[in-house]
């Protein structure tokens, strides 16, 4: 097995979520979408750590450090998702225009 | 050239099982109707993020990935959408279904580009890949040494987080105004704000 399998399945998880992200109508989708980016990222890095940096696994230890950051994204996220929600009455992104006018 | 101990054969199935389980739950999770069949897809490519951890020789980041992702983060997500759970037809959008295409599109675009940069770049390979006693060792290392700024910026950032998610999600309580003795049959309720509109809706 080489680098580039795992690299072209980072990508294409990468691009499902930017898709995921862009055209998600839920706000909770949305936040699902970005985990998945999330972890597009931290599978690039885990592989170039394998390949290119075996001895010294810098990458896993900024795997650890994206896993970390990506669970308290989650948690505002999610809290921002209910305190909407309990103001605006729906979760549809396309009505989300509290800061637009 | 894994150090866990799987042959070049078997580790080619693995890759391939688990690259199929992940692009499918992946698609789901972005393609399917029904949010809680995705948000439980979510768990499924997790989980098969975390069995490529494997192959790449990082038993402790797949650990960390099973018990953060699936065991916190999904569970998070579940509670959510069971917190949220409005059944609502969306209301079309001016141009929605050309939207999802040109997005499609760019997606696609995007993916070529970044497969024909990985593929067409010659990459600085470590002739052998190194055997660690156990990489929990190195990591642990790394941390104390010389990653222990970020590591102590990274528990601040947590706890941060903690106390805003709770700010933000918390329901304000109705000072107390009940006088002792007097029991009705609103007692039972919970003392809430009544629900404000932040902008009257059109």
């Amino acid at each position: 097995m080489s680098l580039e399998p795992f690299l072209i399945i980072a990508a294409a998880l990468f691009c499902i979520g930017i898709y995921g992200l862009i055209t998600s109508r839920n706000a909770v989708r949305v936040l699902m979408s970005v985990e998945l980016m999330l972890n597009a990222v931290n599978l690039n890095l885990m592989a170039f750590s394998n390949y290119l940096d075996s001895a010294s696994i810098r990458g896993q230890v900024f795997t650890i450090f994206v896993i970390s950051i990506a669970a308290a994204e989650a948690a505002v996220g999610l809290a921002i998702v209910l305190s909407i929600y309990r103001s605006r009455d729906t979760v549809d992104m396309e009505q989300f225009n509290l800061l637009r006018w | 050239m894994s150090n866990i101990g799987l042959g070049d054969g078997s580790q080619t199935v693995s890759l391939v099982v688990l690259t199929a389980m992940l692009i499918a739950s992946a698609m789901g999770v972005v393609l399917l109707q029904n949010i809680v069949y995705a948000a439980f897809l979510l768990g499924a490519c997790f989980i098969s993020v975390a069995g490529l951890y494997l192959l790449l020789n990082a038993d402790f980041v797949a650990a960390a990935q099973v018990l953060i992702y699936v065991g916190a983060v999904n569970i998070l997500i579940l509670f959510a959408i069971m917190l949220v759970n409005k059944r609502q037809d969306y209301q079309d959008v001016k141009y929605g279904a050309l939207r999802s295409v040109v997005t499609g599109v760019v997606c696609l675009g995007l993916f070529a580009l970044l497969g024909v940069t990985v593929t067409s770049t010659n990459w600085a390979i470590t002739p052998a890949i190194a055997k660690l006693p156990s990489t929990m060792v190195v990591i642990g290392q790394h941390f104390f040494s010389d990653y222990l700024l970020p590591f102590e910026l990274a528990s601040v950032l947590l706890l941060v987080a903690l106390i805003g998610a709770i700010v933000l999600a918390r329901r304000e309580l109705v000072p107390d105004t009940v006088t002792v003795g007097q029991v009705d049959e609103d007692s039972l309720e919970l003392l809430e704000k009544p629900k404000e509109q932040l902008v009257a809706s059109k």
